[in-house]
């Protein structure tokens, strides 16, 4: 009973968290220095892994999907499958997972450390909100690259998908890309931007709200930092799975 | 300056401060002095309104900081600087941006000039020179941490500083060097003080007032003769090992 209490008190304190985050959002001064330097960490830090695995993703998906159309005679429309998994579902799902091992993980262990080690209190003394200038810029960076992110995740995958399609399943290029074009739609890339802006805010406020409410020296660190690995993970595919379900539930 | 009335804080079952009540007076040193775990930490926490209490209240420069949230507990910092125990700087920044850190953030229009002569002036009161502005606080050794803790606490021209701590863990000549800054902090600029502290020869160097906190209560309080003249049997005990060595 004492463990279901404190998982409620748990996900009260993370929303609580979030509304004091946009509260503080919205009000000047707005540092953009700090955004930007975030922007970077965050962003251009974690294009790279994130390309690289969705080159791998996109090439995993043309092999399986030719192997199950094939049965239909209908490997042509691997190229509209492989783009509409990685724009809808896969594109947003992966980088924000990867973006949670990469970027989440430093973020909780970064603000963790300057718990307790006093320099968050140290910052409040000193008569600055330290959610305003250490919270805010994680959180706005995080909503504002992950999009960025999974765009090149697609892109990368669709690139993969195309080269092992084309090249090593021997679908004719024509009808690969007809199919793609035909299928994927304005709304499909709509959906899936909007999925990665929704799981860069959450991914990032699950992050920054463990760091800053971490206690118990080093340890507490250690422990705050796995669980906003495993929370971000489920939050993730919870939340993906309710915006699929409000898109064509 | 500081009024503290009245002052419970518990942490679950343990009651860490009950009932405490004390002034300190504009322009001087109050030492607050106590065993470890005896609550000065949290009591210096009440102060500036990192902790709310149970019961009671704090009032700063005429504000009831014990009522304030938000924008407004915020504000009102203004008029504090803080050395933590552990010095807390900021380990991703070099000492200028640690020390320029507060003046930064209250006028960010200053310019790069001013600043830097404030930070180097700041670093001047505490004995540093020009030539750690570039260090980073992991290359610093514990007594110039504590200094760029302090520099950093006076360069925004606070009314109050709080220490906690500030001679814990440091050798006899930079124990007296610190002693000395919080002397000049007083006499140079006029600042109110409250130092929480279990080193006793530091506190009655400094004080001109203080109070000796023992499980939650003041067991005593006044001017060092005051205190040092105190009946209450913990004091007694608290302070005769010391004397006894002098």
């Amino acid at each position: 009973m004492g463990r279901i209490r404190a998982v409620f008190e748990d996900f009260g304190g993370q929303v609580l968290f979030a509304g004091e985050t946009l509260a503080w959002a919205v009000r000047p001064p707005f540092r953009l220095e700090l955004l930007l330097h975030q922007a970077a960490a965050i962003g251009v830090g974690s294009t790279f892994i994130v390309a690289v695995t969705g080159l791998f993703s996109g090439m995993v998906l043309a092999l399986q999907g030719n192997y199950a159309m094939r049965q239909f005679g209908a490997e042509g429309y691997v190229g509209g499958f492989v783009a509409i998994s990685l724009v809808r579902e896969l594109g947003p799902v992966f980088t924000a997972l990867m973006v949670t091992g990469r970027s989440g993980s430093a973020i909780t262990t970064e603000l963790g450390t300057m718990r307790v080690t006093e320099q968050i209190d140290a910052m409040e003394s000193m008569a600055v909100n330290p959610v305003h200038y250490l919270v805010v810029p994680r959180v706005v960076a995080a909503t504002l690259m992950m999009p960025i992110l999974s765009v090149v995740f697609s892109a990368m995958g669709y690139l993969g998908g195309y080269l092992i399609g084309v090249y090593v399943s021997l679908i004719p290029p024509g009808p690969y890309l007809d199919h793609t074009k035909s299928m994927l739609d304005v709304p499909d890339m709509t959906h899936g931007l909007s999925k990665a802006v929704m799981f860069g805010a959450v991914v990032s406020l699950i992050a920054t709200y463990r760091g800053y409410s971490a206690s118990g020296g080093a340890r507490g660190v250690g422990d705050a930092t796995t669980q906003a690995v495993v929370w971000s993970s489920v939050a993730i595919l919870v939340v993906d799975y309710l915006l699929t379900f409000i898109s064509i539930g | 300056m500081i009024r503290i009335s009245g002052l419970s804080k518990a942490f679950g079952d343990k009651e860490v401060l009950r009932g405490i009540s004390l002034d300190v007076e504009e322009g001087t040193t109050f030492v607050v002095l106590g065993a470890s775990g005896s609550g000065k930490t949290v009591l210096l926490k009440h102060v500036i309104g990192l902790l709310k209490p149970d019961a009671g209240t704090v009032h700063v420069d005429g504000m009831e900081i014990s009522a304030l949230s938000g924008r407004a507990l915020t504000e009102a910092r203004r008029v504090f600087g803080m050395v933590f125990q552990g010095a807390a700087l900021f380990d991703s920044m070099t000492v200028f941006d640690n020390v320029a850190f507060p003046v930064r953030e209250r006028e960010r229009r200053i310019p790069h000039d001013e600043l830097l002569a404030r930070v180097i002036e700041s670093l001047r009161v505490v004995d540093l020179g020009e030539d750690v502005l570039d260090e980073w606080p992991s290359q610093l050794s514990g007594g110039m941490r504590k200094r760029v803790s302090l520099a950093r606490a006076l360069v925004a021209n606070p009314k109050i500083v709080l220490y906690d701590e500030p001679t814990t863990g440091l050798d006899p000549i930079t124990t007296n060097s610190v002693d000395s800054m919080i002397d000049q902090a007083k006499h140079r600029r006029g600042v109110t003080s409250m130092v929480i502290s279990h080193d006793i020869a530091s506190a009655f160097r400094v004080a001109d007032r203080l109070a000796v906190l023992y499980d939650g209560r003041i067991a005593a309080q006044g001017t060092p003769e005051e205190v040092r003249r105190s009946d209450d049997p913990y004091v007694q005990r608290f302070l005769s090992l010391w004397f006894e060595k002098q």
